[in-house]
């Protein structure tokens, strides 16, 4: 694999870790305000289906929306001070972390509404394919949506349009607090996409590489008008389901075999059997050839987090006379 | 269910249209002037229940007048996501009943995304929504809904009571970078009218004085307008002169118009549709006692639906159903009458 691609994953994934454990931090602190959604331990769908796309694609995020933001490139120190509340953030303020838009990097909305977003998903798609230019929307969701009306009246209505929209379902074995078992019968929710004869895959969503390229197939497929995708990643959320969640509802034991299939440890494991990351094992003069660094990858990404915080701790709150202001175009 | 011709007839003896007419002509040169006007909705490409969108799809294509399926959130939500890449999607909920599925979309999305995007996002999205009683049609396809969305920051409500105003207040709120709720009153499809020439465009936001009198004010929306109106005509054989306006638009609130009638008549009657209890009415009257407080010569009377769900008996529809008699007996209260 190419050095050049490899670094950009690694570091992206490295990013969006670095931005939510400090997030973390800053909220449970109360230095940040807001209900804020973490999503540690899923990196590697937001990384591998945003590597797949152009820039000129959209993407609509559930309320865990620091991933694809991240991984499409969001700034963030614009993106930290909207979370912070400053008048510098994104949305001036008004959105926080459940409704960050945006648009430069078609990043259209988050949205807390679970399920919401695939309603919009299917407007966006249909103006891509009546604009002709094989521009695609990926809308992400959990698990959890599924038992909404939303998907399945979207899964219907993307399939019989044909629309150029991928659904990236990241199963992260909880909606909220209950558990995949105790919501649907179902057990591999891509069954329901079948159903209305969308292609489909389920796959290991902790691996960057495999993401990407199903992602990649469905990408090709929506720009060839060939219609919807849906690709359910098995995933796992390490960090609880909110900022502060006590995480009753799961075992140590669960969560430290989902520790060991972290995202970014697993790709570390494939650069190092690539030669592209040195384990330290290998005698001195072994591999001739450039390595990524993974320590200054991580540090640099936490230095860019830090200054994010900066930023936005150092921005102005918007004043008061703007909480009427932008309420109609 | 009547079927009414949408034929428009130019150049025959009676140059009125009905309603629903003016509603098809302000779609067909709304689409003919913009090609980012959308249509979607149940049955819409073969004309809808009522023909309202009856010969777009020949005209501009199955493409651009998309029949769906019955799933209104979803519809609701495609909408917004085509807003919000540039088109101007107009979508037809069939009866207002009905937009309880698609009320999410609307009132967590549709009003709310250029205000939480910091003016990234415009949603220019018209939903229009058939509403009232008649006919025995029963709670679910009769109710008055309008005061729930006057409530919800960032979208626009209007109700036209006129064909010339369905369609200029349509073609204004097409061309309106806002989600606009366009609330049409089924008892009012089949009244005709004249439309003026040319664009005929009435902005959103203007009340209309329909008929000029000095000793009362009565405001009025949608179906509730013809009703003032007759029951001005009975007054005046009491001789009582009513000043009727209708609102047109309930957001943005034409106060002004409103409070200039009341500060010389010194009493006002507000009269619609909707059951009375958090009805819009009670909002205006709010605004107006605050305006024009030291004019008031009585009690603000309000005329609405008793609290009860549409009931489907004749009988019962006849006295849940406000009209002329409980305009003007509220317009002799407000005379001590």
């Amino acid at each position: 694999m190419d050095i050049a691609e490899a670094r950009g994953l690694l570091g992206t994934m490295w990013t969006i870790r670095a931005f939510e454990e400090r997030l973390a931090e800053l909220v449970a602190s109360k230095q940040l305000p807001g209900l804020v959604h973490l999503s540690i331990g899923q990196e590697a769908t937001a990384t591998g289906t945003c590597a797949a796309l152009r820039a000129d694609d959209y993407i609509y995020t559930g309320h865990r929306p620091d991933g694809p933001f991240i991984a499409r490139g969001a700034d963030l120190n614009r993106m930290m001070a909207e979370l912070a509340g400053r008048a510098t953030g994104y949305c001036h303020g008004k959105a926080g972390s459940m409704h960050l838009v945006d648009v430069e990097h078609g990043l259209l909305t988050a949205t807390g509404i679970v399920g919401g977003n695939l309603p919009l998903g299917l407007g966006s798609a249909l103006v891509c394919q009546e604009r002709g230019a094989e521009q695609v929307v990926v809308v992400f969701f959990g698990d959890g949506a599924s038992n909404a009306g939303y998907f399945h009246e979207s899964l219907n209505i993307a399939s019989l349009w044909r629309l150029p929209l991928i659904f990236v379902c990241e199963n992260n074995g909880y909606a909220e607090f209950t558990p995949l078992s105790a919501h649907t019968v179902i057990e591999r929710l891509a069954v329901h996409a079948e159903k209305y004869g969308i292609p489909t895959a389920t796959l290991d969503g902790q691996d960057v590489l495999v993401v990407r390229a199903a992602v990649q197939q469905a990408v090709d497929r929506a720009r060839a008008g060939e219609g919807p995708s849906f690709l359910e990643c098995l995933t796992y959320r390490l960090s609880g389901h909110y900022v502060g969640d006590p995480q009753r509802y799961r075992e140590a034991a669960e969560l430290a075999e989902w520790r060991e299939r972290d995202p970014i440890a697993r790709f570390r494991r494939y650069l190092i059997g690539e030669g592209l990351i040195a384990d330290g094992t290998a005698p001195d003069g072994a591999w001739a050839g450039e390595q990524i660094e993974e320590a200054t990858l991580e540090r640099e990404a936490r230095e860019r987090v830090e200054a994010a915080v900066r930023y936005a701790l150092d921005s102005p709150w918007p004043s008061p006379e703007e909480v009427a202001t932008e309420v109609y175009a | 269910m009547t079927q009414p011709s949408t034929t428009l007839a130019p150049g025959a003896a009676d140059s009125r249209v009905s309603l629903v007419v003016a509603i098809n002509q302000a779609l067909r040169e709304e689409m003919a002037r913009d090609p980012a006007v959308y249509v979607l909705g149940e049955d819409v490409a073969v004309g809808g229940p009522f023909g309202a969108t009856a010969g777009l799809a020949e005209l501009y294509g199955e493409r651009r007048v998309r029949n769906t399926p019955i799933s209104e959130g979803s519809i609701m939500g495609a909408a917004v996501g085509m807003a919000v890449l540039g088109l101007r999607p107009v979508v037809e909920i069939m009866f207002v009943d009905f937009i309880t599925l698609a009320m999410d979309q609307l009132v967590n999305h549709a009003a709310k995304l250029h205000y939480l995007s910091g003016s990234q996002l415009r949603v220019p999205l018209v939903v229009r929504v058939q509403c009232g009683v008649m006919g025995g049609w029963g709670a679910h396809h009769s109710q008055s809904l309008e005061a729930w969305f006057v409530h919800v920051p960032g979208l626009k409500v209007v109700m036209p009571a006129t064909p010339a105003d369905a369609r200029g207040l349509l073609k204004a709120a097409i061309r309106d970078d806002n989600p606009v709720l366009f609330v049409e009153n089924r008892a009012l499809y089949w009244g005709l009218g004249d439309l003026p020439p040319g664009e005929g465009l009435v902005p959103l936001g203007q009340a209309a004085v329909r008929q000029a009198g000095g000793d009362v004010t009565v405001l009025a929306t949608g179906r509730l307008v013809g009703e003032a109106l007759a029951a001005a005509r009975d007054l005046g054989g009491e001789g009582i002169t009513a000043e009727v306006i209708d609102l047109r638009s309930l957001v943005p609130l034409d106060l002004e118009t409103v409070v200039t009638s009341v500060r010389r008549t010194g009493r006002l009657v507000v009269a619609h549709e909707a059951v009375l209890p958090g009805g819009y009415g009670a909002e205006i009257v709010a605004q107006v006692q605050r305006a024009a407080f030291d004019y008031l010569d009585a009690p603000v009377e309000r005329v609405g639906a008793p609290f009860a769900p549409v009931p489907a008996g004749p009988s019962l529809e006849e006295a849940f159903l406000p009209g002329r008699t409980q305009i003007a007996a509220a317009v002799r209260a407000t005379l001590g009458r």
